[in-house]
């Protein structure tokens, strides 16, 4: 693998490939030493042209674990808000020998030009682009569901028969898109559900099925509910009357989330707005897997990493 | 000419039986004892030695693995290999004494590795080596405590174990 710029593109075997290796990262987390020294000599460079805390030092704390050398860019602050282009930063990081650019782009396709365009010969990971896809949290929220469904069984298994219902701003959400193709990939049946007015156009091409209202997708008994962010940022149009109204009818409220079954996962990428698209009550239950999403989004980024950086630049095995 | 069985299936449990043996006259005193085999094929034959000493002295020693794709000093020389897993016994290995177990020892960077991976889990009283083929070539100044068989080969032959477990047959063999 050269590059990660899409969930779209994974086969199965791949992607139950990467989740296994960040089974042998996560297993490193409780050594007495904690660092390996896979990628020392390596230079990984983060490009955020967009504000991010977690994925940014997600992927900072990834690339430290391998010993990597890190460097992070923010264009807050630098010559991009001078006006340097996306092609002239990323051929400065690569005459300052990056091996790999994990990059964060408000613009759709940023990472597919980046490893496409010819500018440069690292390895391209993208975390997030715009409202296309962003693969990684995909690749961790399925660790996540697997890690809860199968515990230490986990290895070599897939999603098959797993029902998640995905709730919220789809038509904004790389988040979304990245975990359509991932998870319906993996085998698991994916629900999406959203007012009209947040639903992207030819979704019905989608591997999914579209509920309008939650209620009838949470009759269905998911195995995971997955709960996206209202994305205020990307908000420049009135999608939904009020805030209020969107949380009373596609929220999950305390109410819902008690109705849920015993086992249910509920899921968020964060940051999450409480009281908006989730309730307190579900988001600091049991049930809630929003820190373990983060502790296992570093052991993705490893294995990304590592599958990605470590070998020789020839096609791998 | 074609591969010489060197190690039939009889001769790898006699030499594995052996190398038990010699692990526990070896102990001395009461040290708990860790094999860890280096996978694949190195994890199958620590938990059959394993076995041989558990049943002379019950409860003395534990079985695990030990992956080394993590800390190869070629990985940039090669494609990308998947990690295998690495379990190590609930007791961890402080101050136990750590029989490392592979099938053949060659350079010596395998090995090397593994005691890379050995430090970043613990600190054993002491590291020991077992394999069930020395075939020479060291580059690097590295011994086993405990061989199988040397075998001495060229460079250019190919020695390859197989194990019931891992390949259906049980054989060592050499060729050209």
């Amino acid at each position: 693998m050269k590059h990660l710029l899409s969930t779209r593109d994974l086969d199965r075997a791949t992607a139950v490939g990467i989740l296994d290796i960040a089974e042998d990262m996560a297993r490193t987390a409780d050594r007495e030493v904690r660092k390996l020294p896979t990628l020392r000599g390596r230079t990984v460079v983060n490009l955020f042209f967009e504000d991010s805390t977690r994925t940014r030092l997600s992927f900072e704390s990834a690339a430290k674990r391998l010993s990597a050398d890190v460097i992070t860019f923010s264009a807050k602050g630098s010559s991009v808000s001078k006006g340097e282009s996306l092609k002239d930063t990323a051929q400065t990081l690569q005459a300052m020998g990056a091996d790999a650019i994990v990059v964060r782009h408000h613009g759709s396709g940023a990472a597919h030009m980046l490893a496409h365009a010819g500018w440069i010969d690292a390895h391209v990971l993208n975390a997030g682009d715009g409202t296309h896809e962003h693969p990684t949290q995909a690749l961790l929220d399925a660790f996540t569901m697997r890690q809860r469904r199968y515990g230490a069984d986990s290895r070599g298994r897939d999603l098959e028969g797993m029902r998640v219902v995905i709730v919220g701003d789809v038509v904004h959400s790389r988040v979304a898109r990245s975990n359509v193709w991932l998870l319906s990939t993996l085998g698991a049946d994916v629900h999406l559900v959203a007012p009209r007015t947040l639903l992207p156009s030819g979704v019905e091409t989608w591997p999914v099925t579209v509920h309008e209202h939650l209620e009838p997708a949470l009759a269905l008994d998911p195995d995971v509910v997955m709960m996206l962010r209202i994305q205020q940022e990307r908000m420049h149009a009135a999608f939904f009357p009020s805030a209020r109204e969107y949380a009373r009818e596609w929220g999950l409220t305390a109410e819902r989330f008690a109705a849920l079954g015993p086992d249910t996962m509920v899921m968020h990428p964060g940051p999450m707005n409480r009281g908006l698209e989730i309730s307190s009550a579900a988001a600091d239950s049991s049930a809630s897997t929003v820190l373990a999403q983060v502790t296992n989004g570093v052991f993705i980024r490893m294995a990304v990493l590592y599958l990605l950086v470590a070998g020789s630049s020839e096609e791998s095995a | 000419m074609s591969a010489r069985t060197v190690l039939h299936d009889s001769d790898i449990t006699r030499a594995l039986r052996r190398i038990a043996h010699e692990v526990l006259e070896s102990r001395r005193g009461d040290g708990r004892l860790v094999f860890l085999g280096i996978p694949t094929r190195g994890t199958v034959l620590a938990e059959r030695i394993q076995r041989v000493v558990d049943e002379i002295e019950p409860g003395t020693s534990s079985v695990g693995s030990l992956d080394i794709t993590l800390y190869r000093d070629d990985l940039a020389r090669t494609p990308t290999r998947a990690p295998a897993p690495t379990r190590i016994p609930d007791e961890g290995i402080d101050d136990a004494i750590v029989v490392l177990v592979d099938d053949v020892l060659y350079s010596g960077r395998t090995v090397r590795a593994a005691l890379d991976a050995l430090a970043d889990h613990g600190r054993p009283r002491a590291v020991r080596l077992a394999v069930l083929v020395d075939r020479g070539h060291r580059e690097l100044p590295i011994r086993a405590d405990f061989v199988g068989k040397n075998l001495p080969s060229s460079t250019s032959e190919r020695v390859s174990v197989r194990l019931a477990d891992v390949d259906g047959v049980e054989e060592v063999t050499i060729e050209p």
